[in-house]
């Protein structure tokens, strides 16, 4: 036997290597580093974890990722614009809040609907979204989602059942601070159509 | 101004190759060996500079030389200054890259605007309306590149769709959303078909007596395709009932077949004998070359197409190869099938050692 880390070390760097963005040796050298800083970074790293393990959980009314049953946004009265925002997942969600410029609330899918896939309706909260659209009042459903065909047939599907709310879709097109030189065909022909006058 | 053409290929791994490297001039390329020696080996390589799985429809697997395993890998430059890499690892797909930057497939019919006529194709008028269907995507591809991304796109929501059919699900807001986008892209690769039927006619129309021209039409299996996106999107809508019945859909651009009759003879391109259906098939290709006009390279791919010509009808084919200024690849077994080639062709002649390809110039 080699004398590498111990048993216990080894089982940390295992785990942590598992996590998306790390490898094996992106995890040694993360549990090392945690090691070296034991009190000021890994135990609290530990209490922490130890802490969210235990109270993370999706809000029963969006499926965003909270510590109690319904989360911040959905709890807030400031947020109940009239308007949902619906994303594939909460990576989506965050992103949306990190730009802080949409003061409705959301609904996560958790996917796009693929039949070859074996993902349909009831898979992705969507029976919860057409309820909400009625309970809470909503005058709008902001569509983000991927523009994908999986994406845009979950788009059309959502759209198809809200007669009588106003649904869009974000818009497709330039990216701010991008150039045209660079943009591929089907980019500039989608930022064509919905161009606007100044 | 610089020739548009592919200057340079490179090929490392790829099937019967282990390490090749040409540099091209333009001149019509006349590729000689005997048969299993890798010359359409040569050719099919040069077909991967276009989207999709090359002139043999193989998987990125097939192009793997064995026994190494290595995965392959595929270098080319083009006159107008183009870098094309394309590649696999073992068990991946293949990649692309054009000038340093990673693109998808889709972007090489951009830059690059490559036909072929394969062995395979001789029974295209006799065999199923795939092969034609794929024949006419292929012309309508060369002469619009965002036909690729409508073809692509209508296949992935028809898949689903009739995953839909033969689950039986019923729940028709799916079959809509799924409709419509199936009716946005069908309508264009109609539109893209009509268009590369009408230009392919009109090309033809200085066809010469060797090579005939044809009448081009579109037909569809059940009764009319219905014109335009919303009648098509109406009439999927309305044929749900039968499509489940049928588990799949019956209707639409997948279900439309090319019809050819040749002009002279007022004769079905099926019924005509085995040369003049080469005949006719040649006819086309250069009439879709002659479609293209100048601009990116035009590439045009001829495996073994000297064979089935005689004398008189591989000079005529030549002339029109020359004339149209396309900078052509043809295998044959012998170098005396390029004869009528002579100073106006660049000759390589391919063999076997050991199980390797080899590769020379014979000029």
């Amino acid at each position: 036997m080699t004398d590498g880390p111990s048993e216990d070390i080894e089982a940390l760097i295992d785990l942590m290597a598992r996590l998306p963005g790390l490898g094996p040796r992106s995890a040694r050298r993360a549990v090392l580093h945690l090691i070296q800083k034991r009190g000021k970074l890994m135990l609290p790293l530990a209490q922490a974890m130890q802490a969210v393990g235990s109270t993370a959980r999706e809000c029963l009314n969006c499926g965003n990722i909270g510590t109690s049953d319904i989360c911040g946004i959905c709890d807030n009265p400031k947020r109940a614009s009239g308007q949902i925002c619906v994303v594939e997942d909460v990576a989506d969600l965050w992103a949306m809040e990190r730009a802080n410029v949409f003061s409705g609330r959301y609904h996560v899918l958790g996917g796009t609907l693929s039949a070859l896939d074996a993902i349909g309706p009831e898979d992705l909260r969507i029976p919860k979204l057409l309820d909400r659209v009625i309970t809470e009042e909503i005058t709008e459903v902001i569509l983000a989602l991927s523009a994908t065909i999986d994406g845009q047939t979950t788009a059309h599907y959502i759209a198809d059942q809200l007669p009588g709310v106003s649904v869009t879709s974000l818009a497709q097109g330039v990216p701010v601070g991008g150039e045209l030189d660079y943009l591929d065909d089907g980019t500039i022909t989608a930022a064509l159509k919905a161009r606007r006058s100044l | 101004m610089r020739r548009q053409v592919i200057s340079r290929i490179g090929l490392r791994h790829f099937r019967s190759h282990r390490k090749v490297d040409l540099e091209f001039d333009g001149r019509p390329m006349a590729i000689f060996g005997p048969n299993g020696a890798g010359k359409t080996n040569l050719i099919e390589a040069i077909s991967l500079l276009s989207p999709g799985r090359g002139l043999r429809r193989a998987t990125s697997d097939d192009f793997v030389r064995r026994p190494e395993a290595l995965g392959w890998k595929i270098t080319a430059s083009l006159g107008s200054g183009h870098d094309i890499e394309t590649w696999a690892e073992p068990g991946a797909g293949r990649q692309v890259r054009i000038d340093g930057k990673a693109q998808p497939q889709v972007a090489l019919g951009r830059i690059v605007r490559l036909l072929w006529l394969v062995p395979t194709m001789d029974r295209l008028w006799i065999e199923g309306a795939d092969g034609r269907r794929r024949f006419l995507d292929r012309a309508a591809l060369s002469l619009d590149p965002g036909h690729a991304e409508a073809v692509l796109s209508y296949d992935r929501a028809m898949r689903e769709r009739n995953r839909l059919l033969k689950d039986m699900v019923r729940d028709s807001h799916w079959y809509t959303a799924l409709e419509m986008q199936m009716a946005a892209s069908g309508h264009l690769i109609t539109e893209g078909r009509r268009a590369a039927i009408s230009a392919l006619m009109s090309a033809q129309a200085v066809a010469s007596d060797v090579f005939p021209a044809s009448r081009l039409s579109l037909s569809h299996a059940e009764g009319d395709l219905p014109d335009g996106e919303d009648a098509l999107r109406t009439a999927l809508a309305d044929g749900r009932a039968r499509d489940l019945a049928a588990g799949r859909t019956l209707i639409g651009p997948h279900r439309c077949d090319l019809e050819a009759v040749w002009e002279a003879k007022d004769m079905a391109a099926r019924d005509c004998s085995t040369g003049e259906q080469k005949a006719l098939l040649i006819s086309l290709i250069l009439a879709n070359v002659r479609a293209l006009g100048e601009g990116s390279p035009r590439i045009l791919l001829l495996d073994e197409v000297a064979a089935h010509l005689d004398a008189g009808r591989r000079a005529a084919l030549y002339d029109e190869i020359r004339a149209l200024g396309v900078q052509a690849f043809m295998t044959g077994t012998g170098p005396e099938l390029f004869d009528d080639l002579g100073a106006s062709g660049q000759f390589l002649e391919v063999t076997d050692e050991n199980g390797e390809s080899v590769v020379r110039y014979a000029d």
